[in-house]
C-alpha cells in the first residue's frame, strides 16, 4: 500500500512535467502580441515594449523558454505576470479561496446527491424516484450561468436568504454559489447512485444478508451502499479536479476572487508563466485526488488490493 | 507492505486532510466590507485594474479610479475642462512655451507624513520614464528634453540592444524645495493642461525604495489613504487623509473599493444595497435602470469617442472623395438609437464635447447626404462591386453597430459588405501597426488631458505614425502638422485652441476616420449615499460622495 502510494507519487512528476511544456507550448502557439495588447489604443514607448519582451523572454524560440521558465522553477521563482504580480502572489491569494468553494460544492454533492440517489435507488418507480429522474434531468440540462444568475436574483436580491455577491461573509458566502456550482455534479451522483443501488439490490450477496435475517437498515447500508459507492468515488475523486480548476463561470457571477477567473484572464493575456504555473498546479491536485479515490478503492471493495 | 482495510482507510483519510488544511490554511483575505455607519463609509464599484496600484504604470480607467482617490496631481480640472490651480501647484509658468517653471504651494504631504517637494515630482518622472523600468506612463515625458538618453536602444526586430544611458531627464531640474523648471524638446503652450494626468503624480522617498510594495499599498498625497494592502480579485479600503491639503477633503470617512469580474453581478449588488456607487452599467440594463433607480441614476458626458478609421495606404481608400462619401451614407443617429438606445451620442466632430475648443458643427461630411455621397463616390471613380470589409476586434461588444454601418453603406451606396471581426485585441493592434486593414475599421479614443490636442497630434499627425504612436490610418498632412505645431507653440490658450481647430477642418476635410459617437457616462448609486459626480474622465469624484 504505501508502496503504491509512493510509486503514484514518483509518477506525477513526468506528468506535471509533459503538462506544464503542453501548456506552455499552448500559450506559446496563442495567436496574436500580449505585449501589444497591454497598451490598447495608446501604444507604449518603444523601449519600453522592447524591455518588457525582453524581461519575458518573448523572443525566444519555445524550447529555449520552457528551459529559462523551468531553470527559474529549479530556483523556486514561479516568475510573474505582465503587470509584475509573482504567480505565487495570485496562487496563494486565490486559492484557498476556491478551495472553500470547491469544498462546500463536495459536501452538497455528497451528501444531497448519495442521499437523493440511495432513497430513489431502494424505492424503484416510487414517486420520490421519479421526482429525483425529473429535476436531475432538469438541473443537468440548465446551462450554469443561468443557474447562477436565476439563483442570485431569487435567493440573493429578491429574498435575500443569502449575499448576492463576494466573500465578506465568511462561510455563509459561500453557500449559494457552492450550491450552483454542485448543481449538476449533485445530478450526476444521484443518478450514479441511483442506478448503482438499484443493480445491487437485486444481487446474490443482498438476497443471501436478507435471508440471514439482517435487519433492512444493516442490508442496505453496510452491504448495499458500501458495494455501490465504486463508480460514485471515482466520479466525486475526478470532479474535486475539475471543480478546483474550473469554477470560471460560477466564480463570476458570484464576484468570487478565485483561481479559476485568474486562469482565464491569463490565457486571455497569453501570460505563459501564470497560466502554466496555475494550470500545472490544477493537473496536481487532479492526480493526486485520483490516488485517493484508488486508496478508497481497497476500502470499500476488500477484493482490491495494492501490492 | 500490506495493510489492513483500516489502515488504507486511515492512509486516505490522512492525504485528504492534509491537503484541505494546506488548501484552507492560507491568508483568509475576505476583502473589509465593514460598513459602519457612523461618519460614513460606502462602497465602490471597480474593474480589476491591470497594474499595481502605480499611477505612472496606470494608463486604463480602472486603474486611475483608484489612483485619483489617492493622488492629487499638479492641478485639476473643472467641469468645463478647464485648468484649476487647486493641487499641488501654485503656478506653472513660461515665457516661451519650452522652458516650464513649476512652483509648488506649501502644507502638501504625503499620507506618510513627509513633504510633498519638487523631487517627489522630478524623481516620480524620471523613475515613469525610464524604459528599464517599463512604465506605461513613459511616452508621456517624450516631449521633455533628455528623454531619448532614458530609453534603451532596440533593434529593428525590437530586441534590447543597450541599455538607456541616463537615469534622469536633463530637462527636468530642481530648483528649490518648491520649485523645479521643465524643458520641452519643441513650445507647448498646453503644457499645464496635460499635467494633471495620473502619469504627472508625484511619489514619496519610500516608493523608490520598494516601488514593489508601494504597489500594494500606496502611499500619495490625495483626499484618501489606503489602510492596507490593494487585494487583486477583492480591492481595498481606503480612509480619509486628514491632513489633505487640497480644498476638497474627503467627506466620506471611508471608501471600500470592491474589485467585480462581471458586471452583472455588481448590477444586481447594486440593486441589493451591498453596493453604493456604480459607473459601469451593463448594455441590457441601461434603459431599465432610469426607472430602476429613479434619481440615483445619473448619466453624463464622457471624453470617449468612438470611431473608424480608413487604411489611407489602400489604393481603395486613398482618394478623399471616398472616404467623404462613406461618411455622409451613414446615419450616426439611426445606429446610436437603435443599437445603443440614445446612451451614445453621435459624432460631429473628431474632438469630445467635454474638451475646451470642441464644436457641434467641425465635421461638415457626418452629415446624412445620400445623393452627395453617391455623387463623390462615383467622381472617385470607386468599384462597387468589390464588398467592402469592416473590421472590429472581437468580444468587445462592437458587432451590432459596425453592422448596422454596413448595411447603411448597402442601402445608401448600395456596397456589399464582410465583416471581419474574428480578431481579439492581441491580433487586431498589431494588424493595424502594420497596415494590414483592408477596409475601415473600429477605434476609440479616451482623453488623458483635456486638450483638443490630446484628440489629433498623437492620433493624426506624421511624428505619431504607427507602430511608434497612435496614427493607425497613416494618414499624413503637412498642412495639418505645421497647423497642430504653431498650436504648440502659441502664446494664448485662447490662440492655441484657434489653431487646433484649423488644424481639426483640415482633418475633416481630408477624412481619414469616420467620427462615430461619443460616449455618455451611466452612474446608479444607492440610497445611502448622495452627490455622486463624474468628472470628465468619467471617473467618480470619491471625495465629494456624501452617505446619508
Amino acid at each position: 500500500m504505501g508502496r503504491f502510494v509512493v510509486r503514484r507519487l514518483l509518477l506525477t512528476i513526468p506528468v506535471l512535467l509533459g503538462a506544464s511544456f503542453l501548456i506552455f507550448a499552448m500559450v506559446y502557439a496563442l495567436p496574436g502580441d500580449p505585449i501589444r495588447a497591454l497598451a490598447g489604443d495608446r501604444p507604449l514607448a518603444p523601449a519600453v515594449v522592447a524591455q518588457l519582451r525582453a524581461e519575458f523572454n518573448l523572443d525566444d524560440p519555445l524550447p529555449v523558454q520552457y528551459g529559462k521558465y523551468l531553470a527559474n522553477l529549479a530556483h523556486g521563482d514561479f516568475g510573474s505576470d505582465f503587470h509584475g504580480r509573482p504567480v505565487l502572489d495570485t496562487v496563494v491569494q486565490r486559492l484557498p479561496v476556491t478551495a472553500k468553494l470547491t469544498l462546500v460544492a463536495v459536501l452538497f454533492e455528497t451528501i444531497i446527491g448519495l442521499a437523493a440517489g440511495v432513497l430513489a435507488g431502494i424505492r424503484r418507480n416510487s414517486f420520490f424516484d421519479n421526482v429525483v429522474l425529473v429535476s436531475t434531468t432538469l438541473i443537468i440540462s440548465i446551462p450554469i450561468l443561468v443557474l447562477g444568475f436565476f439563483a442570485q436574483f431569487l435567493f440573493g436580491l429578491k429574498l435575500g436568504w443569502f449575499p448576492i455577491a463576494g466573500i465578506n461573509d465568511g462561510w455563509y458566502s459561500y453557500l449559494l454559489p457552492g450550491l450552483v456550482l454542485a448543481s449538476a455534479s449533485l445530478a450526476y451522483v444521484a443518478r450514479l447512485t441511483r442506478t448503482s443501488i438499484a443493480e445491487n439490490m437485486s444481487a446474490d450477496y443482498v438476497r443471501t444478508a436478507r435471508a440471514k435475517g439482517l435487519p433492512n437498515r444493516t442490508v442496505i447500508l453496510r452491504h448495499t451502499l458500501r458495494n455501490s459507492l465504486i463508480p460514485v468515488v471515482t466520479f466525486i475523486g475526478a470532479d474535486i479536479g475539475a471543480l478546483l480548476g474550473g469554477a470560471i463561470v460560477t466564480e463570476a457571477v458570484f464576484n468570487i476572487p478565485g483561481i479559476g477567473r485568474a486562469v482565464f484572464d491569463a490565457v486571455k493575456g497569453q501570460e505563459g508563466a501564470v497560466v502554466v504555473g496555475i494550470v500545472t498546479l490544477m493537473v496536481f491536485f487532479f492526480v493526486f485526488f485520483n490516488l485517493i479515490v484508488d486508496v478508497l478503492y481497497a476500502v470499500l471493495d476488500p477484493r482490491i488490493r495494492y501490492d | 507492505m500490506k495493510l489492513s482495510k483500516r489502515k488504507s482507510a486511515l492512509v486516505a483519510t490522512a492525504i485528504a486532510a492534509a491537503m484541505l488544511m494546506t488548501a484552507c490554511g492560507g491568508s483568509d483575505n475576505s476583502g473589509g466590507g465593514s460598513t459602519a455607519s457612523s461618519g460614513g463609509s460606502f462602497s465602490i464599484y471597480i474593474g480589476e485594474p491591470e497594474n499595481p496600484i502605480v499611477p505612472g504604470n496606470t494608463t486604463e480607467s480602472e486603474g486611475a479610479q483608484v489612483v485619483e482617490a489617492l493622488w492629487t496631481g499638479l492641478v485639476k480640472y473643472g467641469d468645463d475642462s478647464s485648468v484649476q490651480y487647486t493641487g499641488v501647484a501654485d503656478s506653472i509658468k513660461s515665457d516661451d512655451a519650452t522652458t516650464w517653471t513649476v512652483t509648488l504651494k506649501d502644507g502638501w504631504t504625503f499620507h506618510d507624513g513627509t513633504p510633498v517637494t519638487a523631487s517627489s515630482f522630478v524623481d516620480a518622472w524620471n523613475y515613469t520614464a525610464l524604459s528599464a523600468n517599463a512604465q506605461a506612463g513613459s511616452s508621456f515625458f517624450a516631449n521633455v528634453e533628455g528623454y531619448d538618453a532614458l530609453q534603451g536602444k532596440t533593434d529593428d526586430a525590437g530586441a534590447v540592444v543597450a541599455a538607456p544611458t541616463a537615469t534622469e531627464m536633463s530637462g527636468l531640474k530642481v530648483v528649490d524645495d518648491k520649485t523645479f523648471t521643465v524643458t520641452l524638446t519643441a513650445p507647448f503652450a498646453q503644457y499645464p493642461v496635460t499635467v494633471g494626468y495620473a502619469a504627472f503624480f508625484p511619489q514619496p522617498e519610500s516608493f523608490f525604495k520598494d516601488p514593489a510594495a508601494a504597489g500594494k499599498k500606496p502611499v500619495g498625497n490625495g483626499p484618501f489613504k489606503a489602510d492596507g494592502e490593494f487585494v487583486p480579485g477583492q480591492g481595498f479600503t481606503v480612509s480619509r487623509y486628514d491632513n489633505y491639503a487640497g480644498d476638497a477633503k474627503a467627506k466620506a470617512d471611508s471608501v471600500d473599493f470592491k474589485v467585480y469580474t462581471d458586471i452583472n453581478t455588481a448590477y444586481t449588488d447594486t440593486q441589493g444595497g451591498n453596493l453604493d456607487v456604480l459607473n459601469n452599467i451593463p448594455p441590457d440594463a441601461i434603459t431599465t435602470a432610469k426607472d430602476t433607480f429613479g434619481d440615483r441614476y445619473g448619466e453624463t458626458p464622457s471624453s470617449s469617442f468612438t470611431y473608424m478609421g480608413f487604411p489611407t495606404y489602400d489604393p481603395r481608400y486613398a482618394d478623399k472623395r471616398v472616404r467623404q462619401a462613406f461618411s455622409l451614407a451613414i446615419d450616426r443617429k439611426a445606429i446610436t438609437d437603435a443599437i445603443f438606445s440614445g446612451t451614445r451620442v453621435p459624432a460631429n466632430s473628431v474632438i469630445a464635447p467635454v474638451v475646451d475648443g470642441y464644436r457641434d458643427d467641425a465635421c461638415k461630411y457626418c452629415k446624412v447626404d445620400v445623393a452627395k455621397a453617391n455623387q463623390l463616390l462615383d467622381a472617385a471613380g470607386f468599384d462597387r462591386s468589390k464588398p467592402v470589409d469592416l473590421w472590429f476586434n472581437s468580444g468587445a461588444g462592437h458587432d451590432a453597430w459596425v453592422e448596422a454601418v454596413g448595411n447603411q453603406l448597402r442601402t445608401n451606396l448600395g456596397i456589399e459588405f464582410t465583416l471581419q471581426g474574428n480578431l481579439d485585441f492581441s491580433q487586431y493592434l498589431p494588424l493595424q501597426d502594420t497596415k494590414g486593414m483592408t477596409g475601415p475599421f473600429r477605434l476609440g479614443w479616451s482623453m488623458d488631458y483635456p486638450s483638443p490636442q490630446n484628440y489629433l497630434e498623437p492620433l493624426y499627425s506624421t511624428k505619431a505614425l504607427a507602430p511608434a504612436g497612435s496614427n493607425t490610418t497613416f494618414y499624413s498632412n503637412p498642412k495639418f502638422d505645421q497647423l497642430l505645431a504653431q498650436g504648440n507653440q502659441a502664446t494664448s490658450n485662447d490662440e492655441a485652441i484657434k489653431l487646433y481647430q484649423q488644424a481639426e477642418d483640415v482633418l475633416l476635410e481630408d477624412m481619414p476616420v469616420l467620427p462615430m459617437f461619443y460616449g455618455l457616462e451611466q452612474t446608479v448609486w444607492s440610497d445611502r449615499v448622495a452627490d455622486v459626480k463624474v468628472d470628465i474622465f468619467g471617473h467618480v469624484d470619491v471625495a465629494s460622495v456624501t452617505v446619508k
